[in-house]
């Protein structure tokens, strides 16, 4: 007696055997095995990504900041790789890095560095000139005016750039499943194939609501750690 | 007090002594400018005194007072906080010894009031202890009561307060050096007055030797105990008291910048108590009270079509002045 080929998925309902346009019981079978952890995968790429190009960017901005002839060669640089279609992108780096997460995440940080390195430069850069003079006159050292008062006056600049960083890697990471099978952008690759709508819509719809979630997080972080930036003004 | 005395540490209340400065041929040249900003002005600000740097645009007024905080560097010549050269100094330790208020006051605005207050005393590492009863005692020398102000950041003050708050943290650590660049200069007229008056009263506390740079002559008349008035190419025109500035202008020059109605400025210098007075012996006349300059008692006669005023003490005597006496003192 041969074993059946064709492994025993179980019975399907009715709604995604019909392939209706959202079948709520697929979604509640297979938030486990599937959704749930292809959207923790997704959380995992979008934050190394956003946190390993926040690390560069902050580096080159720090550096283009103090040394202005830093600044062309990385924001060209930045703009160049930012140009790069993604999928062209992954085309390139697997034959050196091979079908791996690592893959993915160069090409993600390559995306976030244009925005992150220009909004931090920006911040630093937005800095009053009479608040500097102030601080030189009072004998601030270049150092103590950067950590005490450039950077502190550079972070609402800084988040904005995270959150446009988060949103469009969130977006962007779905397309890391032509590489490696991780992220939310593995079912729903996989769902195009099979033209299942109820998983299309439900990995997209996770995609969605992580990008709102995790705007609204840095919003309420900005707010946090700048409470001069939110304080009514005077009556 | 032979040297600059180390950085007091949590001696709050231990007075320091006001100190000299002196330029000594000072000259700063930018290059690529054909006439000096600064050109080899020399002058002594007494300790404790107020010195106001007036002149038109271009006259290098706020360039000579960075000289002294080196914001600018001397090209040659030298500048002398009680008796030691600027430049032996390093820049950071100068500046955290001298107060230094600008005209848009340049508070933090990530910074409360209180932490704006308390950034110098926190660079020369003071106490918290001693920090904050010093924040109290400063912000309310500026008369902005400490439990209302001290957790308020810039964005919540108006363009008066701010300038308080800026007074504030430039007298945080009792720096002997005060430098001040216009800080009035950007407030309402009223605003502005008020602010002058409360620097005049603040000074009679603290004694600081003040380097205060204004384009208004009636500002520096007002607040100044030396004026210094510098012509294009920071070429130093005349440096004396208010009085002499109006009463003998070194050149046209000078003459031409403090105006026609030197004159009637020379007699806002003076208060009517200030004057022995003849007894009135029952003289008719309008009466004011001895706080009034002889400009506005002036004034008043005219208004009033009459050559005597009379002055009621606060102790109710009366004396008078009459238009001739006035005549005579202007002489």
């Amino acid at each position: 007696m041969a074993e059946p080929v064709i492994p025993d998925f179980g019975e399907a309902s009715d709604c995604v055997a019909e392939n209706r346009f959202f079948c709520t019981d697929w979604v509640r079978e297979n938030w486990d095995p599937v959704l749930q952890p292809a959207l923790v995968q997704h959380i995992y790429l979008t934050a190394i990504a956003v946190g390993v190009g926040f690390v560069i960017s902050l580096g080159a901005a720090l550096l283009a900041h103090r040394l202005r002839y830093v600044e062309r060669p990385v924001a060209i640089v930045a703009a160049v790789i930012y140009t790069i279609p993604s999928l062209a992108l992954f085309q390139l780096l697997v034959p050196v890095t091979g079908l791996t997460v690592t893959t993915v995440e160069i090409a993600l940080v390559g995306y976030t560095v244009l925005i992150l390195f220009r909004n931090t430069l920006a911040g630093l850069r937005s800095v009053p000139a009479e608040v500097l003079e102030a601080a030189r006159g009072m004998g601030l050292t270049r150092n103590q005016t950067l950590l005490r008062v450039e950077l502190p006056l550079a972070v609402p600049a800084i988040i904005a750039g995270l959150r446009i960083a988060v949103v469009s890697t969130i977006a962007l990471a779905t397309v890391a499943a032509f590489v490696v099978s991780k992220g939310l952008g593995g079912p729903i690759l996989g769902a195009l194939r099979l033209d299942f709508r109820t998983e299309i819509i439900a990995a997209g719809a996770l995609a969605v609501g992580l990008a709102i979630v995790a705007d609204g997080l840095l919003v309420l972080l900005q707010r946090a750690v700048t409470p001069w930036a939110t304080a009514r003004t005077a009556t | 007090m032979g040297t600059v005395r180390p950085r007091t540490l949590c001696a709050v209340r231990d007075r320091r002594q006001a100190v000299e400065i002196v330029f000594d041929h000072a000259t700063k040249r930018y290059p690529g400018r054909a006439s000096p900003a600064v050109d080899d002005l020399t002058m002594t600000i007494p300790a404790g005194e107020v010195c106001c740097l007036v002149g038109p645009s271009g006259g290098g007024k706020t360039t000579a007072m960075k000289l002294v905080n080196r914001l600018v560097e001397l090209t040659s010549g030298d500048v002398r906080v009680d008796g030691r050269s600027v430049t032996s100094l390093d820049e950071t330790t100068l500046r955290r010894g001298i107060g230094y208020v600008i005209q848009q006051v340049g508070l933090f605005p990530h910074m409360t009031v209180a932490e704006n207050v308390a950034t110098v005393p926190r660079l020369l590492g003071w106490s918290k202890q001693a920090t904050r009863q010093r924040i109290d005692e400063l912000l309310d020398l500026v008369d902005l009561p400490a439990r209302d102000y001290r957790s308020r950041y810039a964005s919540q003050l108006s363009g008066g307060e701010r300038q308080r708050v800026g007074l504030a943290r430039a007298l945080a650590a009792d720096p002997p050096v005060m430098l001040m660049d216009e800080p009035f200069g950007a407030l309402d007229p009223i605003t502005r007055t008020r602010l002058q008056n409360e620097l005049l009263r603040i000074q009679q506390q603290v004694r600081k030797t003040i380097i205060f740079v204004t384009h208004d002559i009636d500002e520096a008349i007002l607040i100044g105990d030396q004026i210094a008035i510098l012509r294009e190419g920071g070429v130093l025109a005349q440096y004396d008291t208010p009085d002499q500035v109006l009463a003998e202008p070194a050149d046209d020059f000078v003459a031409r910048f403090v105006g026609t109605d030197r004159g009637l400025k020379r007699l806002s210098l003076t208060q009517l108590d200030e004057l022995q007075l003849e007894p009135a012996n029952g003289a008719a006349g309008p009466v004011l009270d001895g706080h009034t300059t002889l400009r506005d008692a002036l004034s008043t006669m005219l208004n009033e079509g009459t050559r005597t005023v009379v002055v009621e003490g606060d102790d109710g005597t009366r004396q008078m002045l009459t238009l001739d006496r006035l005549t005579e003192l202007l002489k």
